[in-house]
């Protein structure tokens, strides 16, 4: 028992720093609610709605960035075949769809107060939509594939042709929009954002970072322990 | 002929003639194209919708149920009796084999796309005339795309628990840009409108079939070796 304690070690600490930095990320996101609330300015137009807007976009940057390193890990795996590789896309798959699942709903949560209607198809929300499902689905294909290694190239391929969907659906669904004009859509085209809502922003997209970098640690973490404790059952 | 084709063509051949001497797949899901649009007659209100105004969607929703139905097949036969370790062992590149795999699940979709075309035309009342060709090409450029696509995620489904709701799952999304931009040109072609607000689309299709078809020849054997 002592044995595989001491094998399960860096599983561990992986995991303990991983909750380290979530719990960190939790508490400045309690700070950035303060922040966001309490000494940012109310946006004129939108009034208090616009709050959201410090929970949304951060949100919507770390799932982006979670998916698109699924895709470069993905990449990587088929061409240097490194389980790290696999764990570490299945690991930021998961956060991904953590983040794109508070995108999808503070997204319509601000929508029905400002565009008047909770969903409309719009190039940007169909495409985060069709991520958040593409990915979905790549982490029910993981849960069904017992080997390993069958496993990580299977989603490794999956990863890699999503990566390249997404410009077609992005694509696709613009035209739809071009060529079918809708009734205009108020859009929070903010160049220049004020300094203290931008200060506000920068800090959430710092915080929301963080939290990705533990969740992705963690999770890796615990995927890491369960290969360990697998590889000793079968040793022993 | 390069070799590569000649067994492509081979492995092709292959699967057509085992699918001919059973027909069971075949037939199967030509009925279920055709329930589906029993079903779609049903579902909407002929005093509020125009057949016509649904028609294309239809068509193309009624297609791409079809194509997952067949593509579920593909490699459940290659899984049967292990016939997948022996189409690995025998001396064809990995490509030719997809390619081969590819081309039988065309003719596949295509036949039960071209037996769903009529029957399109009869039950929604689309006078299709000189818009056949037209519907013939952005078919024929649509199902390219989404069944090689489909293709490799079969031969990975079969492979995981739960394969008939794998496929879907996995092939759904990939599935909506052939499908928008068929459901487009063809809503045009029906319409009779002029080719310059179709092109677009078309291009759109043909970017996707190569990126694609390219992409899944490529990535064919991480899924198949070991």
């Amino acid at each position: 028992m002592n044995a595989s304690n001491a094998a399960l070690e860096p599983a561990r600490r992986l995991v303990r720093r991983g909750l380290t930095l979530s719990l960190l990320g939790l508490v400045g996101l309690a700070g950035v609610y303060v922040l966001a609330l309490g000494f940012t300015p109310i946006e004129a137009r939108q009034g208090l709605a616009q709050k959201i807007f410090y929970l949304h976009v951060p949100a919507a940057w770390s799932a982006l960035l979670a998916f698109s390193l699924v895709g470069l890990a993905s990449i990587l795996y088929l061409w240097l075949r490194d389980p790290r590789l696999d764990r570490f896309a299945a690991a930021s798959a998961n956060a991904g769809v953590a983040f794109s699942a508070v995108m999808l709903t503070t997204g319509p949560i601000w929508a029905k107060p400002i565009w008047g209607t909770w969903w409309t198809w719009d190039a940007r929300l169909t495409l985060t939509l069709f991520l958040f499902l593409l990915f979905v689905g790549y982490l029910a294909l993981r849960a069904a594939v017992h080997d390993p290694s069958e496993r990580a190239r299977f989603s490794a391929v999956v990863g890699i042709l999503g990566m390249l969907l997404v410009p077609f659906i992005h694509l696709s669904v613009y035209l739809f929009r071009t060529l079918h004009p809708q009734p205009i859509v108020l859009k929070p085209s903010a160049p220049s954002l004020p300094p203290e809502m931008l200060r506000t922003l920068l800090i959430s997209f710092t915080v929301f970072t963080v939290l990705y970098l533990g969740f992705v640690m963690t999770r890796y973490g615990l995927m890491l322990a369960e290969e360990l404790q697998e590889e000793a059952r079968d040793a022993a | 002929m390069p070799e590569a084709i000649r067994f492509a063509l081979a492995i092709a051949a292959k699967d057509i003639r085992a699918e001919l001497r059973s027909k069971t797949a075949l037939l199967s899901a030509l009925v279920f194209a055709a329930l589906v649009l029993v079903v779609f007659n049903f579902a909407r209100d002929p005093t509020v919708l125009a057949a016509s105004d649904l028609a294309p969607s239809v068509l193309w929703v009624t297609f791409a149920l079809a194509a997952i139905v067949a593509l579920n097949r593909a490699f459940n036969i290659e899984r049967e009796n292990a016939a997948l370790d022996g189409l690995l062992l025998a001396p064809v590149s990995r490509e030719a084999l997809f390619l081969g795999k590819l081309l039988a699940n065309l003719a596949f979709v295509g036949t039960v796309e071209l037996v769903t075309l009529p029957l399109f035309t009869l039950f929604f009342n689309v006078n299709l005339g000189r818009a056949l060709p037209g519907i013939l090409g952005v078919t024929a450029l649509a199902t390219i795309g989404f069944v090689a696509v489909g293709t490799i995620f079969s031969a990975m489904a079969v492979r995981t628990r739960f394969a008939e709701l794998m496929l879907p799952v996995l092939l759904l999304p990939f599935m909506v840009p052939p499908l928008i931009g068929a459901v487009q040109v063809t809503s045009r072609l029906l319409a009779a409108r002029p080719l310059s607000e179709m092109w677009g689309w078309v291009r759109l299709l043909a970017l996707y079939d190569i990126v694609f078809v390219t992409l899944c020849v490529l990535t064919f054997s991480a899924v198949v070796d070991e």
